[in-house]
């Protein structure tokens, strides 16, 4: 089985951006320029996060994916403010192939059953942010690390799955946009009480820590802070990956039109 | 121009398609008018979710006669992903539920179980590697589709079993089991994976069979 890379896209409003710990964003560029980048240097999916969305109530990512989506032909997820049937809709009618959802669903649980039911498991991906504890295990947070949910991560996402969730996207606020690598124990928690794909984020800056990632039994691996800001390119790291042995998509740049 | 024609039938993933095809070349035409069906020269299904509500979906636009109807003339028709499992007799999602029946077998979950013994995590999301099925000597329109294995992107929880072999014309692996990839018989074609969604693999199998199919 190939595990995918996927390229991290947090975007508020016009510009992509990148903290450090869910906090100090700074502009890292165009949110679609960047994605044609990634999917020309063969990133196997693309994530868009809004990432003020749930503050005001509504994701502003259609306009970015409709036109991302044109042109781009690798499945695209999209998350943020999602907090209905409606708003979930808005976002595949324009090119999302998912949409992951964790405020809401951590206010009313429902929502995860009623959008996998409506559009099918494949389509739900329920997102977590979490932070270790001084005692032991991770909490689970919304709005970027700010609020806390009084719910456990690990139970989170089980309880997530059990709902029909198709997919759980992990995002360790403690290591996100450090580059010291993933949170290696909560990664292997998660993949082990669930039996539904599991996509780590937060904290790859190079080969090794992907690697390291992967040995952990996650299906994918978001990377954000390094490849936006060039200290990592997709196409080293996947050569990496195959001489390291570790099955992934074939892909070379000669593949693109004109490439 | 090809007079290209993709369902309209409100279960998902038009717009890529669409997108995909416009991409290389072609302008698709939306709609779920039964005239604009029948003078097609080609047909393409899409769709995700559950298969029972993209049969209800197709009954309600009666769609489902529509399409059995345009299969019996002979030009081509291409499933993605629910649109190549409606064209199964039966699926057992959620229920039995009835297909099209335009390819005998059935659609059934996909076991959760690597062969190692290992939990097999489920559904399928993953760009895997398919190859041909089928002795290189068939002469369909889209005999040669698989002739080079490539990777493409799946995302599913059941597959096609269909009840004749030679109706499976391409297969992954998943767990060390072998996935049913890609199904035909005469002029109907189906695939699990997402070619829209396979980078420029998947447009380049797309071109293919438009090209071939309208030839």
């Amino acid at each position: 089985m190939s595990v995918r890379l996927i390229s991290r896209l947090d975007v508020k409003m016009s510009h992509l951006i990148k903290g450090v710990q869910m906090e100090g964003w700074r502009k890292m560029g165009d949110p679609a320029a960047r994605a044609r980048k990634y999917y020309a240097d063969g990133a196997d999916e693309l994530l868009y996060m809004d990432v003020v969305a749930s503050l005001y109530e509504r994701n502003n990512l259609a306009d970015i994916l409709r036109e991302v989506a044109s042109d781009t032909f690798v499945p695209i997820t999209v998350g943020g403010g999602i907090n209905s049937l409606a708003s979930a809709k808005t976002l595949l009618d324009v090119g999302a192939d998912k949409v992951a959802v964790n405020t809401a669903a951590t206010k009313r649980p429902e929502l995860l059953n009623e959008i996998s039911d409506t559009y099918g498991s494949q389509a739900m991906v329920l997102s977590v942010e979490a932070k270790r504890l001084s005692g032991g295990g991770w909490t689970a947070m919304t709005d970027n690390g700010r609020n806390h949910t009084g719910r456990d991560a690990i139970e989170w996402i089980t309880e997530a799955a059990e709902r029909g969730v198709g997919e759980i996207l992990i995002t360790s606020i403690d290591r996100d946009g450090v580059g010291k690598g993933m949170d290696l124990n909560l990664i292997s928690a998660a993949t082990q009480a669930v039996s539904v794909p599991v996509i780590a984020s937060g904290g790859v800056a190079n080969l090794d820590q992907v690697q390291a990632a992967i040995a952990n039994g996650v299906s994918g691996v978001a990377i954000a802070k390094a490849i936006h800001n060039d200290t990592l390119n997709l196409i080293d790291l996947r050569k990496g990956l195959v001489d390291a042995g570790v099955p992934t998509r074939p892909y070379s740049k000669q593949e693109m039109p004109g490439g | 121009m090809v007079n290209l024609v993709v369902i309209d039938y409100g279960i998902g993933n038009v717009f890529s398609v669409c997108n995909a095809l416009k991409q290389i070349g072609f302008e698709p035409k939306l709609t779920r008018d039964p005239e604009t069906i029948r003078t097609a020269d080609m047909v393409i299904l899409p769709g995700v979710g559950a298969f029972s509500r993209a049969m209800e979906n197709l009954r309600e636009f009666g769609l489902d006669v529509e399409i059995a109807a345009y299969a019996k003339t002979g030009k081509p028709l291409l499933g993605i992903c629910i649109g190549m499992q409606v064209l199964m007799d039966l699926s057992t999602e959620f229920g039995n539920h009835a297909g099209l029946g335009l390819i005998p077998g059935e659609v059934e979950r996909i076991k959760p179980t690597a062969k190692s013994g290992a939990v097999l995590r489920i559904p399928h999301i993953a760009w895997s590697q398919v190859s041909s099925a089928t002795a290189p000597s068939s002469q369909a329109w889209y005999g040669q589709a698989f002739r080079t294995p490539a990777h493409y992107y799946f995302v599913h929880s059941f597959m096609a079993y269909p009840t004749d072999a030679d109706h499976a014309l391409a297969t992954a692996y998943y767990g060390g089991h072998k996935i049913t990839a890609a199904v035909g018989l005469d002029n109907v074609i189906g695939v699990q994976f997402h070619p829209e969604r396979s980078g420029p693999a998947g447009l380049k199998l797309l071109k293919y069979l438009v090209e071939t199919g309208t030839k």
